[in-house]
Order: C-alpha cells, then sequence, then structure tokens
C-alpha cells in the first residue's frame, strides 16, 4: 500500500532487552534471541498493514524499547533499511550496547539521533536501578557515537534514586555536562505500588522523600545554568542561538506534546490518528501469531471524544515552555481557575485577550496539579 | 377487667440476653399471634432496633393467660433514654429480669434492674438460654439471686428460643407480680410513657391508666404541659392496635390524640379529663431538654431541602430532637440538632443516613452553655462559633452520673472521673463484688469520649447512667481555628481553660496531617481571642509533576488529571485553601470519638 495519509510521525517499539531493570515499567522481553527475526517480520508487516495512515514523507520515526540496540544487529539492520526515511531518526541505546560497529551501522541506516539511558554515573546508584552499564560505558557509548559523526545525542538521567544525595545527583549532572550532550532527558524515578522495586526500596524512599523534594528544582537550575533551554517538564537541549542554529528538541517527542497524530507499530506501542487511540497488545506471542497470519494484532482502542482531544491538547501543550494557543481550545480551559493561578504566579497570559496560556517556571515545577486545576 | 386479674410487667435484659425472643414466645404461647403470623420479634418496629439489637421506642402488648390480661410493656435499653425507661417502668408493677445463662449479668443489665427496683417493681428473675452448651444456669442464677436477694430456687430457667419454661414464665408473671392498685372510682389519670406519630391519625399516646377509665371522644388534657384534645380512640395492642370501649384503671393501652406535634404530649405528662380531671398528676414529670448539640451538614449542598424534610419527619415521633437552620461557612447549609445524648445523636444520625439516604457530616458535639456577656446579657449557646467574645461568666451543664462497676475497676474508673474533672460524691458497695460510684461531671466530658473509655477501662463491666443536676460556673473558652487566617467557623470548640493549649495544638496537629499540601504556604492555628496558642505549617508544595509523558502515557496522564480534578470538587473552600472533607471528618471525629 502506497503512503498517502497524513500521519508524519512513527514509532517503532522494540522490546528484547538483556535483563528487566527493576524501576521499568515498560513492555520489554528479556533474551529471545530466536524471536527478534520473527519479531522484525511482524513489525514490517504490520508496517504494511497501517502504510495508508502515513504520509509520504515522515517527520520523525523512533525506536524505543526495550533496548532496541540489544536487538541481533541484522535484524536491526534489516528493520532500519525497511523503514520509512525520516528529517529525524532516533534509536534508544543503552551505553553497553553500543560499540564502534554498532554506532556506524547505526549511521548507515539513517539514523541521526540517538537517546543513550546512561541514568546515573555512580556505580552504587546503577546497581540499586538494576542497570549492567557503568559510568564508563556511558562515556564510550558518547564517544562512539561521536566518532561514528551522531551529532545529535540525548542523555536519559534518573533523579530521586534511592540512596541518591544532593551531591550524588550535582555529580551526575556534571558528568553528564561533561559530555557536552546535544540534549538531555530528566526523570524523577517512579516507585510504582506493588512493583519488585517500590517492595525493596519503598521504605527507603518515603524516608528520603522531604529531602528528595529540591531535586527537580535543582536539576533544571543546574541544566540551565549550563545553558540548556528547559523546553519541557524533563526535556532540556541546547538552545539553537548555542548550536549553529540547530533546533535541538526532540522533533518526534514535541508531535506527542503538540498534538500532532502519531502511528506506533510493535507490541505494547500506541497510536493516535484522527481521534482514535488504540494500544497493541502486549503479548508477544498474540502479536506475532496475527501478523504471521497477515492480521491486524489485538488492540484495545480508545475514542476521543472532541473534549477530551481538547483537554489532552492543554495537558501535553503546558508541559512546553512556549505558549500554548488557545484558539479553539477556549472551553477545556476555567478561566476563573486561570485567574487565581495567575495572582498565584503559576500561569502567565500571552497576548490579549487570551490568546496563549503558559506555565511560569515556578508553575511548571507544580504543571500536574497547575493543569488539573484549570482544565475545564 | 377488674384490676386484680391485670399484671403489668416489663423485660429487663442485656443486649442478646433474649428479651425479644421470649418476647415472641408470650405472644406465641398465649395465641395473640400465631407461629405462621410471626415476624421474627415482632415487638421491634423498626429496622435499626433490629439491626443493632437496641429498642428505642417503648410499645404494650396484650396478652391474656388464663384469665388475667398481662401487658407487657417494652422499654428502650441505653442510657441515653433513661428518663424513658424510668416512666415505662413507672408503669409497671413488675419486671422479669432475664439473664443468659453463657453470659452471666452483664452491667448494662443493672442500671435498670436497679432502676425497677427503686419503682418498688416485683423482680422476677429469669435465667434464659438454658439449651445452649455453655449454659452454666445454676452459677446465673446464684448471682441474679443475690443481685436482687431472692431464693436462688425462684429463679426460672427458660428457653426463649425452644419455648422451654416460658409457661412457667407467665404463671410466675401471675403469682407474683401484684395486681395495679388504682382507684377506679376516682377522677381520671393516665401516665403517658411514650407516644408516636402516624400520619393519618396523629400523635397515638401509649398509656397506663392509673385511676378512673378513659374512653372514646372524651375531651382530655394533659396535665404538665396544658394540651387539650379529645380522645378519637382508644384501645390496646394485640399486637396491634384494637379499639376498645375503654380503658380502665390498672390497663395498659392507646389513646389517638389526633394532635400532629409530638412535642405537644410529653412522656412522663399525666392525662386527665376535662369534665372532672383530678386535682394532682402523677409524679415525676420532667421536661427532657437536649443537652448535646451538633450540626449536621449534608455532604453534598444539593442535599440541603432534603435534609430539612427528614429532620421535620423524624421531629413527629422524636420529642427530644430539637433542631434549627445553620450556616457555616466552611460546611455550608445544615442544621444544629440537639439530643439527649450521644447514643440518641448516633440514631437520629443513622436514621437520617439509612431511612432518607442521606450523606452526612456530623460536627463535634457540644453541650449547651449558658453565657453571661460583659454588657450583662443572658444567653444559651449550642454552638462553639456563637459563643460571645466578650463574656463575664459561662455555666455548663453538670450530671450526677452513677456508676456501678466491679469491684476491681474502681481504680479505672476514679483516674477516669478526675481526668474528666469529675468530683466524687460518694461510693456504696451493692454486693461483695459490686460497686456503685456516684460522681459529678461536666456534661461536655461525657459528650465526648467517656462511654468508650469507661467501656474499655472497665472491660464493658461498668453500668453508666446520668441525671443533669445543674448548671455551674466553669472556667471556660473558645478555641477557635483558622486556616490561612481565616477562621473555621465549624472548628472552634468551648473548653476548660487547662485544656485549651492541649486541644489547640491536637486539632492543628491534625489538620496538618490532613490537609494536603497547597501551591503555597499554609498556616494553621488554634486561638484563643487574638492569641495563637498553636501553629503548624503546610508547606507548600515544590513539584508536582508526571516526569515522563509520551505517546504511551497521555491516556493515563489524563485519566490522572482527571481524577485529581474530581477531587478537588470534595474539596471545601475555606479562603484559597482547598480543605478535603476527610480533613474536616478526622477533626471532628478527633472530638467525637466515634466513628
Amino acid at each position: 500500500m502506497s503512503s498517502r495519509g497524513v500521519v508524519r510521525h512513527l514509532y517503532v517499539h522494540l522490546p528484547f532487552c538483556a535483563s528487566r531493570c527493576g524501576y521499568c515499567d515498560f513492555v520489554t522481553v528479556v533474551g529471545r534471541h530466536g524471536q527478534h527475526r520473527a519479531y522484525v517480520d511482524a513489525l514490517l508487516a504490520e508496517l504494511d498493514l497501517e502504510r495508508g495512515a502515513l504520509a509520504p514523507e515522515l517527520e520523525s520515526v523512533f525506536l524505543g524499547g526495550g533496548t532496541p540496540t540489544f536487538t541481533e544487529p541484522l535484524e536491526l539492520e534489516r528493520l532500519l533499511r525497511a523503514l520509512p526515511p525520516a528529517l529525524e531518526v532516533t534509536v534508544e541505546a543503552n551505553p553497553e550496547t553500543v560499540t564502534a560497529a554498532l554506532a556506524s551501522l547505526l549511521r548507515e541506516c539513517g539514523v541521526n539521533r540517538v537517546s543513550l539511558g546512561a541514568q546515573s554515573f555512580q556505580p552504587r546508584l546503577l546497581e540499586v536501578l538494576d542497570r549492567r552499564a557503568g559510568p564508563d560505558d556511558v562515556r564510550r557509548a558518547v564517544y562512539a557515537l561521536r566518532d561514528a559523526k551522531i551529532d545529535n545525542i540525548s542523555l536519559d538521567l534518573i533523579y530521586g534514586i534511592p540512596g541518591q544525595s544532593a551531591a550524588d545527583l550535582d555529580a551526575d549532572l556534571s558528568e553528564a555536562l561533561a559530555l557536552e550532550p546535544e540534549h538531555l532527558s530528566c526523570y524523577e524515578l517512579e516507585a510504582k505500588p506493588g512493583t519488585r522495586f517500590t517492595h525493596a526500596h519503598g521504605v527507603e524512599l518515603s524516608r528520603q522523600a522531604e529531602a528528595m523534594e529540591s531535586y527537580f528544582e535543582r536539576v533544571v537550575a543546574r541544566l540551565r545554568a549550563a545553558g540548556y533551554r528547559w523546553y519541557e517538564t524533563a526535556n532540556f537541549c541546547r538552545p539553537a542561538a548555542l548550536a549553529d542554529g540547530r533546533d535541538l528538541r526532540s522533533r518526534h517527542n514535541l508531535a506527542y506534546w503538540r498534538g500532532r497524530d502519531y502511528l506506533g507499530l510493535g507490541i505494547g506501542a500506541v497510536s493516535t490518528i484522527e481521534g482514535r487511540r488504540w494500544r497493541t497488545t502486549p503479548r508477544l506471542g498474540a502479536y506475532l501469531a496475527a501478523l504471521a497470519g497477515g492480521r491486524t494484532p489485538p488492540r484495545e482502542l480508545e475514542e476521543l471524544s472532541a473534549d477530551v482531544r481538547r483537554s489532552e491538547r492543554v495537558l501535553l501543550g503546558l508541559r512546553l515552555d512556549e505558549p500554548l494557543a488557545l484558539a479553539g481550545l477556549e472551553g477545556a480551559v476555567d478561566w476563573g481557575a486561570v485567574e487565581r493561578l495567575e495572582r498565584l504566579g503559576l500561569v502567565s497570559r500571552d497576548g490579549e485577550p487570551m490568546e496563549a496560556l503558559a506555565l511560569t517556571p515556578h508553575g511548571r515545577f507544580l504543571g500536574g496539579g497547575v493543569t488539573a486545576e484549570l482544565l475545564a | 377487667m377488674d384490676q386484680s386479674h391485670i399484671r403489668n410487667f416489663s423485660i429487663i435484659a442485656h443486649i442478646d440476653h433474649g428479651k425479644s425472643t421470649l418476647a415472641d414466645r408470650v405472644l406465641e404461647l398465649t395465641e395473640t399471634v400465631t407461629g405462621r403470623q410471626m415476624r421474627e420479634q415482632v415487638l421491634d418496629t423498626m429496622e435499626l432496633e433490629r439491626e443493632r439489637g437496641i429498642t428505642i421506642k417503648a410499645q404494650a402488648v396484650r396478652v391474656d393467660w388464663k384469665g388475667h390480661e398481662l401487658n407487657l410493656i417494652d422499654t428502650p435499653g441505653h442510657v441515653d433514654f433513661t428518663y424513658e425507661v424510668s416512666r415505662s417502668l413507672q408503669a409497671c408493677e413488675g419486671a422479669l429480669l432475664v439473664v443468659d445463662a453463657a453470659q452471666g449479668i452483664e452491667a448494662q443489665t443493672l442500671a435498670n434492674a436497679y432502676l425497677a427496683i427503686e419503682n418498688d417493681l416485683e423482680i422476677v428473675p429469669v435465667v434464659n438460654k438454658i439449651d445452649l452448651p455453655q449454659a452454666d444456669p445454676d452459677a446465673t442464677a446464684a448471682e441474679i439471686a443475690e443481685l436482687v436477694g431472692e431464693d436462688p430456687d425462684r429463679v426460672l430457667r427458660i428457653s426463649a428460643k425452644t419455648g422451654d419454661g416460658v409457661d412457667a414464665v407467665l404463671d410466675a408473671i401471675v403469682e407474683r407480680i401484684p395486681p395495679p392498685a388504682g382507684d377506679p372510682g376516682a377522677p381520671p389519670r393516665a401516665l403517658i410513657f411514650d407516644s408516636s406519630y402516624d400520619q393519618y391519625r396523629g400523635v397515638v399516646a401509649f398509656v397506663r391508666v392509673v385511676d378512673g377509665s378513659f374512653r372514646a371522644r372524651e375531651p382530655l388534657r394533659a396535665m404538665a404541659q396544658g394540651t387539650r384534645f379529645e380522645a378519637e380512640e382508644v384501645g390496646f395492642f394485640s399486637p396491634t392496635m384494637r379499639a376498645a370501649e375503654e380503658l380502665g384503671a390498672g390497663e395498659v393501652g392507646y389513646v389517638v390524640t389526633g394532635l400532629k406535634d409530638v412535642s405537644r404530649l410529653r412522656v412522663g405528662d399525666t392525662l386527665t379529663s376535662e369534665r372532672g380531671p383530678a386535682d394532682e398528676p402523677l409524679p415525676g414529670y420532667k421536661d427532657v431538654k437536649p443537652m448535646v448539640f451538633a450540626g449536621l451538614f449534608p455532604t453534598d449542598s444539593d442535599d440541603y431541602p432534603d435534609l430539612r424534610d427528614a429532620l421535620e419527619k423524624l421531629k413527629l415521633n422524636d420529642a427530644a430532637l430539637f433542631y434549627e437552620p445553620e450556616t457555616s461557612q466552611a460546611l455550608g447549609f445544615g442544621f444544629r440538632c440537639g439530643f439527649l445524648g450521644l447514643l440518641h445523636m448516633e440514631i437520629v444520625r443513622e436514621r437520617l443516613e439509612r431511612e432518607f439516604d442521606l450523606d452526612l457530616l456530623v460536627t463535634a458535639p457540644n453541650v449547651a452553655y449558658r453565657v453571661v456577656t460583659q454588657a450583662g446579657q443572658e444567653v444559651e449557646v449550642h454552638n462553639p462559633a456563637e459563643m460571645p467574645r466578650e463574656i463575664e461568666r459561662v455555666e455548663e451543664p453538670y450530671i450526677k452520673a452513677s456508676i456501678i462497676v466491679p469491684k476491681d475497676y474502681v481504680g479505672p474508673v476514679m483516674e477516669l472521673n478526675t481526668e474528666r474533672r469529675g468530683r466524687f460524691d460518694h461510693m456504696e458497695y451493692l454486693s461483695e463484688e459490686r460497686v456503685l460510684l456516684i460522681y459529678e461531671l461536666p456534661l461536655a466530658e461525657i459528650v465526648l469520649d467517656y462511654y468508650d473509655q469507661l467501656k474499655s477501662r472497665t472491660r464493658g463491666y461498668a453500668s453508666f447512667d446520668y441525671d443533669v443536676i445543674d448548671f455551674r460556673e466553669g472556667d471556660l473558652t473558645r478555641v477557635d481555628v483558622l486556616i490561612a487566617g481565616e477562621l473555621v467557623d465549624a472548628l472552634s470548640l468551648i473548653v476548660h481553660r487547662d485544656e485549651a493549649y492541649s486541644r489547640g495544638r491536637a486539632l492543628v496537629d491534625r489538620l496538618r496531617e490532613e490537609i494536603p499540601r497547597q501551591f503555597f504556604d499554609v498556616p494553621v492555628q488554634a486561638a484563643i481571642g487574638s492569641r495563637v496558642i498553636a501553629r503548624e505549617t503546610i508547606k507548600a508544595k515544590r513539584k508536582d509533576v508526571l516526569a515522563k509523558c509520551y505517546g504511551g502515557d497521555i491516556t493515563r496522564k489524563r485519566k490522572l488529571l482527571e481524577r485529581q480534578k474530581a477531587g478537588k470538587k470534595r474539596m471545601k473552600q475555606v479562603g484559597a485553601v482547598e480543605v478535603p472533607q476527610e480533613a474536616f471528618l478526622a477533626v471532628l471525629n478527633l472530638d467525637g470519638g466515634k466513628k
């Protein structure tokens, strides 16, 4: 089928991992080398089924996981070569999987952005997170990618790790900045109730909760001081002025935050196209079986009403540092709440009378509660 | 009927010791109802009574046994209704004292047993549940015998469940309980021991005729209150209402009054005829006034009209219930209600929630205060938020408390009473084992968690009874709570000055725990006038974000925000601060001591 749809953003899920990290809540599959080939076959079959939704030219392709770079290199290569080209092609990688060979393979296959799961530079904390890579693996991976001429590297960091002191966090930020990444994603560790991780570390986490309250502020202050732009709640990039005019924000993720349509392939992947959202089955067996038989895999479908779509536009848009244009979204906002929040210095209005809305820096630290309040 | 063939009696029993079952067997055995008609526990009509196993309203039923007319008068079984119990007992000449053979005498039975003895009632002791494998009828019989000063052989042994021995109980009622001894020829006098409201016939009074007789179409008067009406019908329950020509001296029955308001015919008042009235009412009438007050607010403010209608309906059947509209800035529109005591309050609340399907928030109960302001004005205050600030003098109600307790628990009870500002009056040994303690206490100390404390410190053995005796001056002060500088009227307290600090501190600590952190610092203060006695700050939230939000997270994130939003709708706004309803409940429970 040819590409004559309107969707310009494609997500591909590669679930395989060498081992599962305790805190992770993504759809992952450990090992199963024997199934990598079948899985790539299935992805390509699913792509064929959905190709009609895609625009002739894509803006972004994003390979997430799992650990996409843990996939058998031959299969990864086959997949990358078969995917439609895009202006931005990102692959997520775990540091220990990034060799010189893999880096050049990615480059050759059109990948121009790599998101590296560094998480921390303290061996002790990496162990708490069940991460396999050490701090040196992260550095080696960055050098390998640079050697392969990948000029858009993002580092993922996690803060609020059990046992992480403020000094540990500062050290992590320093180590990360020393590698001069174009982009940084910094996430607070989410200890989900009922997980093995929470079971093991929950007590320690609640003991530290008060001390860790300031970590988010620390992260933002440090990265901004280093010249990075805090362009989304958890994301930072070098500003265009310091990057030869390049916009280093993640094009793919911006699409989510701007409410664009996207197609997701693979187990557990979510797509949102023209008011319908679906999540493909997270079960590998069911997925493979369906696509081997030429059928669409099982999906969980969610119809998004116009109201829901407007609310989502607001809640996503306010994560960004650019004001959210409200034309068409007026009904999604509680204007009384906006006034209250404005008085509290949490929200700012841009333009007259009410053309655009943004959270103030203080408001962005409280984005969840503020958004809940100002949604109608 | 000739008075010599009439016997009037009640049954005194602890909850679950088989009062209702015994009443059922009596109805069956006397063929008042057949087994097939038998609804389990006929006498307890209200659903709530059956479920809680307590009887709220007295009722009377007439049965025939071997040529005698037996009137069983049911009594309420709790401390709040002591006055009603005493009126019911006054309508009798005897009482069955029923004790579970497996449990032995329990504390609650004692107060009513002593009340019966005080009223000169003939006590017929009965050991019930002798069919239970763990029953010890001999030991239980010995215990009762000692209590009432009877020969253990005279204690009847029965199983109300199987019916075994119930006929002997009926025989004993005839043989041992004396017949009524009023004067059939004297001007008519009847004791009102209860009333209920029927939507078609108005107030129905339950009466015990002492002297003379009453007939339908007769103009009558309630002597204490002065209420006049014509008897539309007289009759008795057997077990349903049966009209009769007349109610003669010694008989028990009902009078249909046509009155539209139960409060015009109070328990304890004396009915007499307008044509040939008696000179003196029967002794013992008291105007029962509510002493415990609390605010009742609908959780959903849209339910306010429903709450008003429900209170109106309850009031028809409950003369002791008092209510007036109250507006709280924190809790919205509701009512300040007055109750006889804590159980009365609980029952009213449960009936409102159950029978009228209302969701209620009940504020901490407080007592009635008499206040003299500096301007010399005298006011009665039912609500701490209305306590004037310029006070010359405050008086609070005091009670005389009778506590009957096994001798081993005298220490803990004395300790509790001292903590509660009690003044020891005297102590009597009722038997080798049981001690009667008399204390004077401020009623305010009882409406908190006194009863729960008393029970827990005596392992449930204490029996407790009280009478309001007078109002006395107290060193009382009003403590206010301020959240972010805003006074929260629903949380104001009137407390003894010595306790002001600890109570204020407890309130503030609890609120700090219960109020979620806001976008800004929120000071929580307890204050006497403008003097802050306790302060805590709920620190502003520093972060509140979902760190990760990509294509697969949007639905979850949206639902999270929707839940957060829904949670906010249940918040009460105090100034700029959102206080969850649960915070009020937690704080109010802190004082109410009841869930």
